[in-house]
């Protein structure tokens, strides 16, 4: 773990891996959107609409998923105190948010012509449109804070207690009486969804995560080089 | 545990003196309360059924629009530096800010709120009800305010960032609150039960991210 806190270390082993990455990412893609668009059937109800969830679940996951990594690097960052720790939080966070967004854009497409509604207040909607919240407060409170080490220790106790609300707005909504349909491809006691709509859905899934790294990595790529370039104007600023 | 009651004390000697205290937040409570009638109709059937949602966002508000009170003036006069020097440990520094906020606007906003209630025609038994779990949650809300104030605390344009941070974790407390005041019978206590936990979780949460904030803002 400690020999990867170094980011020059960091940067050629991302230099390195990127290209594969990207390579993996768009095989997953291709594979996903076969299955998904051209080898998965229509549903019996809702014909070809049911495409929509090929996009749709998978960047509900991602939203999700983009949260934790980002909660868990701000714990790293407190605990540790890994240099690359904050970077990790900062940059996934709005690739997060955009993982949400397109999650309930797609869902509010999908849900006009199936529940006659571009949105209704339900429990699952509601706990994802908080969640989006979280990302655009976090995203906030980066910007609202210039001096970035300061910046950088807000925004981690911003992150945790995000993560802590989590689990509570999911379950507490759960209350109200809910529209969506509830978990059906990963459950305890196996899917509810047919194999030949699940591997697409799993294989877009893997191909969304891909995505994320790709893009994480790069933008974590980006940061280093701002924070570089930032500390060399200081740096000349003071010479001169 | 003497010095944390004498901060306490503190705490409400000036919010009652100083004014910006708890009549303020009862005038916004109020003037937002003859807003939106005015804005959904007067129609009596309809605030009815709205009038403990009303309740609850109002109050919501207006411990969020009073939060930067907590630590704000405490930060600017540099009376803060000095609270993290004492021997108490700032957790329970803020802690104490926390519970005098709680004392001097949202305990009495939310005794005040179910009566202020029969202005929108609220339904007379529900008003027990209500009172106990807006009490019971207002405590939570004071707690996680504390959060956004201590995570604002030295920003400017802060007052719109606190919203975005702290509402979102406002969203339990709204649901159960809710569900205490207009569900079914059956369901009042197990609600008020789960406010109460969600009270305790922050009670034990808010003061440790809130100790945290500070000592990031007085480096």
């Amino acid at each position: 773990m400690q020999q990867f806190a170094n980011p020059t270390r960091f940067l050629s082993l991302a230099n390195r891996a990127l290209p594969t990455i990207w390579v993996v990412t768009i095989i997953l893609f291709a594979i996903g959107l076969y299955g998904a668009l051209v080898s998965a059937p229509p549903d019996y109800q809702q014909g070809e609409t049911v495409r929509i969830m090929f996009v749709h679940v998978p960047a509900a996951w991602l939203a999700m998923l983009v949260y934790t990594v980002m909660a868990l690097a701000s714990a790293v960052a407190i605990i540790f105190r890994h240099p690359l720790a904050d970077v990790a939080a900062k940059t996934a966070a709005p690739i997060g948010a955009v993982f949400c967004f397109l999650a309930l854009a797609t869902g509010s497409l999908w849900g006009k012509p199936m529940w006659g509604a571009w949105w209704v207040w339900d429990a699952r909607l509601t706990s994802m449109f908080v969640l989006f919240l979280l990302y655009v407060g976090y995203i906030a409170i980066w910007q609202a804070i210039e001096e970035p080490t300061r910046a950088a220790m807000i925004a981690r106790i911003v992150a945790l207690v995000g993560f802590v609300n989590i689990p509570i707005i999911k379950f507490s909504v759960d209350w109200w009486n809910t529209l969506h349909q509830p978990a059906s491809v990963l459950r305890m006691d196996g899917s509810t969804i047919d194999w030949s709509i699940r591997w697409p859905l799993l294989v877009l899934g893997l191909a969304y995560s891909f995505l994320f790294l790709a893009l994480h990595l790069m933008s974590m790529r980006s940061e280093i080089a701002t924070r570089k370039l930032r500390n060399l104007q200081i740096a000349r600023s003071g010479e001169a | 545990m003497k010095l944390l009651l004498a901060l306490l004390r503190r705490d409400l000697i000036l919010a009652a003196r100083q004014g910006g205290g708890v009549g303020t937040a009862l005038g916004f409570f109020l003037t937002v309360l003859v807003l939106l009638p005015i804005g959904i109709g007067p129609d009596q059937v309809t605030l009815q059924r709205l009038a403990p949602g009303i309740l609850w966002i109002t109050l919501l508000l207006s411990v969020l629009l009073s939060a930067d009170r907590i630590f704000q003036q405490d930060f600017e006069d540099g009376s803060l530096e000095i609270m993290v020097m004492a021997p108490a440990s700032l957790e329970l520094v803020a802690l104490t800010k926390a519970i005098a906020h709680w004392l001097s606007t949202s305990l009495p906003l939310s005794i005040a709120a179910p009566f202020l209630g029969i202005l929108l025609n609220l339904r007379t038994e529900i008003i027990w009800p209500l009172t106990l779990a807006m009490v019971l949650g207002s405590s939570a809300l004071s707690l996680l305010a504390s959060i956004g104030a201590s995570l604002t605390l030295n920003l400017r344009r802060g007052g719109l960032l606190i919203s975005i941070l702290v509402l979102p974790l406002y969203v339990p407390v709204l649901v159960f609150g809710m569900s205490a005041t207009t569900g079914n019978p059956e369901v009042i206590a197990p609600s008020l039960l789960i406010l109460a936990a969600i009270t305790l979780a922050s009670l034990v949460l808010a003061p440790i991210a809130a100790a945290a904030a500070l000592r990031a803002y007085l480096k």
